[in-house]
């Protein structure tokens, strides 16, 4: 799947650089496409070392048990797969709790840990699990509770209620949610 | 609420917590900041590949250029013209996406109609596609089953309910 968006992406652009006759841009872009990477790279490298020093802490201090416990019966409705003491539970809890919080790149660094506990029961290397794509449709549905960079970016242009789009982009998130997770219900049980 | 004390207080407990709890907080730190360097190596290709292709893809302006035909039938929409980019790009690039944002705000106010739209589309899903490239990728799974479907029916949904929910409430 992701080898056809990325042979997409390449060539449906490249091929409109062609035709446009942008073909010394496309150069550019190819020569600095790394480039590109590693800055953003390392624009993450600094906070995703910190949060997940901290996030030792608080696994060590076994603050995410208790934070996946909270959430479990929730959670355990959604990972019908998952038996209810799978380390990954936790992970998955602490990403979406990040999130809800408008860490966006402080998630990041649970979601991969989710992802490594998930990988390591999976049978088939290489295909994806009913939970991993659970856990991935409720990510991608991004619920924030405060969208931070939105409010920070309507402020610095002047706005004089910078959050008054909160509780619309609350309800246009659960709309999202809502419909992914039901979709990859339907998915579930008919291949079942 | 004033979201600046949001990342303090997580920090600031998650340390005291720890202390009481009598875990070697400092050791742990260490452990956990390692373990963030060997993810970030790991995903560095991944990384590296992604913004690779979205920057052709975004910056050869393909979707300006598709996006033009729909004018009319935007127009007798009702539907702004200046989001429908970010709302195609939104799964792709979230950075892409805020740059159009701020380019909105920027040409017609952030408490303008299409400014309250732009703020909606922008919180109402994540960046699909990056995510499930890194996340993948960072596993090594390359069969992906209904993944991506699933991600951007939530979007497209996402996307629609950010139109008619601005409509509803500042139309």
């Amino acid at each position: 799947m992701v080898s056809v968006i990325w042979l997409i992406f390449i060539a449906v652009g490249s091929f409109f650089f062609i035709g446009t006759g942008n073909i010394d841009v496309l150069n550019e872009e190819i020569l600095k496409g790394g480039a590109d990477g590693i800055k953003l790279l390392t624009e993450m490298l600094p906070l995703l070392v910190l949060w997940t020093g901290i996030m030792q802490i608080a696994e060590d201090a076994h603050l995410l048990d208790l934070f996946a416990k909270l959430v479990r019966p929730v959670l355990c409705k959604l990972f019908p797969s998952l038996p209810k003491d799978h380390p990954a539970l936790g992970y998955i809890a602490s990403n979406i709790a990040a999130n809800a919080l408008g860490l966006g790149s402080a998630a990041t660094p649970f979601g991969l840990k989710a992802m490594e506990c998930l990988q390591k029961d999976n049978p088939e290397k290489d295909t994806a699990t009913e939970a991993m794509i659970t856990f991935l449709v409720l990510n991608t549905g991004g619920v924030t509770l405060v969208p931070t960079t939105v409010i920070a970016l309507r402020l610095s242009y002047g706005s004089v209620h910078p959050s008054e789009i909160i509780i619309t982009s609350i309800l246009a998130t659960l709309c999202s949610n809502v419909s992914g997770l039901i979709y990859d219900y339907f998915k579930r049980r008919k291949r079942k | 609420m004033n979201s600046n004390y949001i990342v303090p207080i997580f920090v600031l407990f998650i340390i005291l917590y720890g202390f009481k709890k009598k875990v070697n907080i400092y050791d742990s730190f260490l452990v956990g900041a390692k373990d963030g360097l060997l993810t970030t190596f790991r995903i560095a290709p991944a990384v590296i590949a992604m913004v690779f292709a979205t920057n052709i893809f975004l910056n050869s302006h393909f979707l300006e250029f598709v996006f033009s035909y729909f004018t009319p039938i935007l127009k007798a929409l009702n539907i702004p013209i200046s989001v429908i980019p970010m709302a195609l790009v939104r799964p792709i690039s979230g950075t892409a996406s805020l740059a159009i944002m701020s380019n909105i705000f920027e040409l017609y106010g952030p408490d303008s109609f299409v400014g309250r739209l732009a703020s909606n589309l922008q919180g109402c899903t994540d960046t699909t596609i990056y995510v499930l490239a890194l996340y993948f990728g960072s596993v090594k799974i390359t069969k992906t089953k209904h993944a991506l479907s699933a991600g951007l029916f939530a979007d497209a949904v996402g996307i629609i309910a950010a139109f008619v929910i601005t409509f509803l409430f500042f139309g």
